[in-house]
């Protein structure tokens, strides 16, 4: 039978294993994969900004991106191309928050400035190589 | 109890009962929202109401961890704690840096990434407090006159948790980059470091419950927690698929995380044969009953109904939906919030001398929360499996769906209502309990179960 001692080389030899792989793998992620995948040469400061809206007022908290998120309000990863720059700007700022079916977003109040960060920005996600995410839905005509 | 300072967990304890129903309250705002009826958006608009809900879960589920150790830690090392006035401060200066997050939230004071949203400023004075904490339970050890394997395991885990909380300190321009270091807390937390928690207080709690012979806990505790890593850590890659990770990952998080549930499956096994072999006689029985659920509800929140988005043909579709906020509910509360409410159904008798072990209340509070619970995640399912098929399969546009949605939200309110219940019974008995007392010291022998 396994005794305590075979039992603590297994979780500690198996824990390092693991570990470093996976440190390898993460180190290839960061400096190649995530780079090429995301055209980070494309990543202006203009786009770094947007991102940093997109933290600051926490869309997040209601939409997916990349597919994270919440669940309250739509997926904006291929927004971009979905309804375009100026439905995005129109968005924003709209008069008693923008909710066309009734759910209702917060009302924003950037300078125009502000507005053409958050569009580059999702106009610089909207590019990224995600393996297929989001997928055409199979059975739309 | 056995050593007075172990009674300092107490605080801690009561802590996350007061957060764990103000994280309902936020719940319950959601809900409702979800069902067409966003009544406080102007005041708690939605992304408050997540941000709170999320965070107080992962504060109190904190505080509950730190309570244990607190508990168990001085027990196992056979010493009192290294110092109760430092345990003190500590907790203070915690529960401070919480409720200022709540309200930081409420006005707007956050970084919108999911889970990590408490701002920077605070992260460093967690980090600081975490480093109090972790010095009193090692000097506590280091002094202490015995040391046991479920002591380290429980130490490594709360240790591991302040190390892998740093990654997601560091600014990033890139959103993908930001996602890839957020994974390292959150999914290298509650599938890695965590299951040491839950590992070494599940220990814990079966060597007193059941009087099993402690080195037969302790080597299956080894092998469990062995499988956890060796799944666990590469299985990180789920959340790489399609996030802008390159497409290796797309097999090595799938095949990886797909084992993952094996270490929740050894969990199931290892407290239930535990319990088998044991001698059934500790009078504790609502102890014994949160012990076993954790180990059994864990399995299907965690190891189900994560296995059943988590191959990439799967999360495909279903990434970034109600599904998963259907599994983020059940796995969270089968393996951690039940892991909290079993050390504290267990340690509350014996710090206060009060010996409401069987009563009706914790009766009705443990199954009417897990059947409450159980409801909502049916409840999230449905809803999240029809906005899978409207929205990813047959292609309507998000909202619409939302609308064809509301009426299982409703169904999760009227769950989310008995589990509610539950849970106030539950507070109720806690309440009962009264403080710990001191001369509830040295009681534990006339009610621990005997080897048999
Ligand atoms: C009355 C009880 C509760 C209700 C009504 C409730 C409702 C909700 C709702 C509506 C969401 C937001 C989903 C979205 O993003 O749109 C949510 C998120 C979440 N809740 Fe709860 N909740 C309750 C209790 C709990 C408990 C007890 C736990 C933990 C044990 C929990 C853990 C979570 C987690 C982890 C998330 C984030 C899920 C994700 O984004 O994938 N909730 N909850
Ligand atoms: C107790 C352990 C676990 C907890 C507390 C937990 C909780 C969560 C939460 C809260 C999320 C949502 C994260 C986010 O989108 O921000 C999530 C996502 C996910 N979990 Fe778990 N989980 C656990 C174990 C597992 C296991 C064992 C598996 C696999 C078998 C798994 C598979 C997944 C997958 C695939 C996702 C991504 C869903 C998506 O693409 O939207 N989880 N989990
Ligand atoms: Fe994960």
């Amino acid at each position: 039978m396994l005794s305590k001692r075979q039992a603590k080389i297994f979780f500690l030899g198996g824990t390092i294993f693991f570990a470093v792989i996976f440190l390898a793998l993460s180190v290839d992620s960061l400096l190649n994969g995530i780079p090429k995948n995301t055209n980070a040469h494309l990543l202006t400061e203009q786009v770094a900004r947007g991102k940093y809206l997109w933290e600051r007022n926490n869309c997040m908290g209601c939409h997916t991106i990349m597919g994270e998120g919440a669940y309250y309000a739509p997926e904006l990863t291929r927004v971009y191309s979905r309804r375009g720059p100026d439905y995005i700007r129109t968005v924003l700022n709209f008069e008693g928050g923008w909710g066309p079916r009734g759910r209702k977003m917060v009302q924003y109040n950037f300078s125009d400035n502000e507005k053409e960060d958050i569009v580059a920005f999702f106009e610089w996600v909207n590019k990224m190589d995600l393996n297929g995410f989001p997928a055409d839905p199979p059975l739309k005509q | 109890m056995k050593f007075k300072s172990q009674k300092i967990a107490y605080y801690f304890f009561a802590l996350s009962m007061l957060l764990l129903i103000l994280q309902i309250v936020y719940g319950f705002i959601m809900g409702f929202a979800h069902m067409g009826y966003d009544v406080l958006h102007d005041f708690i608009p939605f992304n408050v109401a997540v941000t709170t809900h999320k965070n107080l879960l992962v504060v109190w589920l904190l505080s509950g961890f730190m309570g244990a150790a607190y508990y168990i830690i001085p027990d196992e090392a056979d010493t009192e704690l290294y110092s109760v006035p430092l345990a003190l401060i500590q907790f203070v200066s915690f529960a401070i840096v919480g409720v200022v997050a709540v309200i930081g939230f409420h006005m707007h004071w956050w970084e919108g990434r999911k889970f990590l949203e408490i701002p920077r400023p605070l992260d460093w004075l967690v980090a600081l407090n975490v480093i109090l904490f972790l010095a009193n339970i090692l000097l506590t050890q280091i002094k202490g006159k015995k040391s046991s394997t479920t002591a380290w395991v429980l130490t490594m885990g709360l240790v591991f948790i302040a190390l892998l909380y740093l990654p997601g300190m560091i600014y990033f321009e890139n959103i993908s980059v930001d996602s890839f270091l957020r994974w390292w807390v959150v999914h290298l937390w509650v599938e890695g470091v965590w299951e040491l928690v839950m590992g070494g207080i599940l220990s814990y709690l079966l060597i007193k419950l059941t009087g099993v012979d402690r080195e037969v806990i302790e080597k299956w505790l080894y092998v469990i927690v062995g499988l956890t890593f060796l799944s666990g850590i590469l299985g990180t890659g789920h959340h790489y698929y399609y996030t802008g990770g390159p497409n290796y990952w797309l097999m090595i998080g799938g095949i990886f995380s797909a084992l993952e549930p094996v270490a929740f499956l050894g969990m199931t096994i290892f407290a239930v044969q535990m319990y088998r072999k044991g001698n059934k006689n500790h009078p504790n029985k609502l102890a014994l009953f949160w012990t076993l659920s954790t180990a059994i509800v864990s399995f299907l929140g965690a190891g189900v109904l994560g296995l059943a988005h988590t191959l990439p043909a799967v999360n495909l579709y279903t990434h970034g939906t109600l599904v998963t906020a259907m599994h983020g509910h059940l796995a969270f509360w089968g393996a951690y919030a039940s892991l909290v409410l079993a050390i504290i159904s267990y340690s509350m008798p014996l710090m206060t001398g009060r010996k409401l072990f069987d009563t009706r209340n914790g009766n009705l509070a443990f199954w009417l929360s897990n059947i409450g619970m159980l409801c909502m995640t049916a409840a999230f399912g449905v809803a999240g499996v029809g906005q899978v098929y409207l929205e990813r399969i047959v292609g309507l546009d998000f909202m619409v769906v939302a609308q064809e949605l509301h009426v299982h939200f409703f169904v999760l309110i009227l769950s989310a209502t008995v589990f509610t219940v539950g849970i106030l019974l539950y507070i109720i008995d806690f309440m009962k309990h009264g403080l710990p007392s001191e001369e509830a010291l040295g009681t534990e022998e006339s009610f621990e179960a005997v080897a048999g």
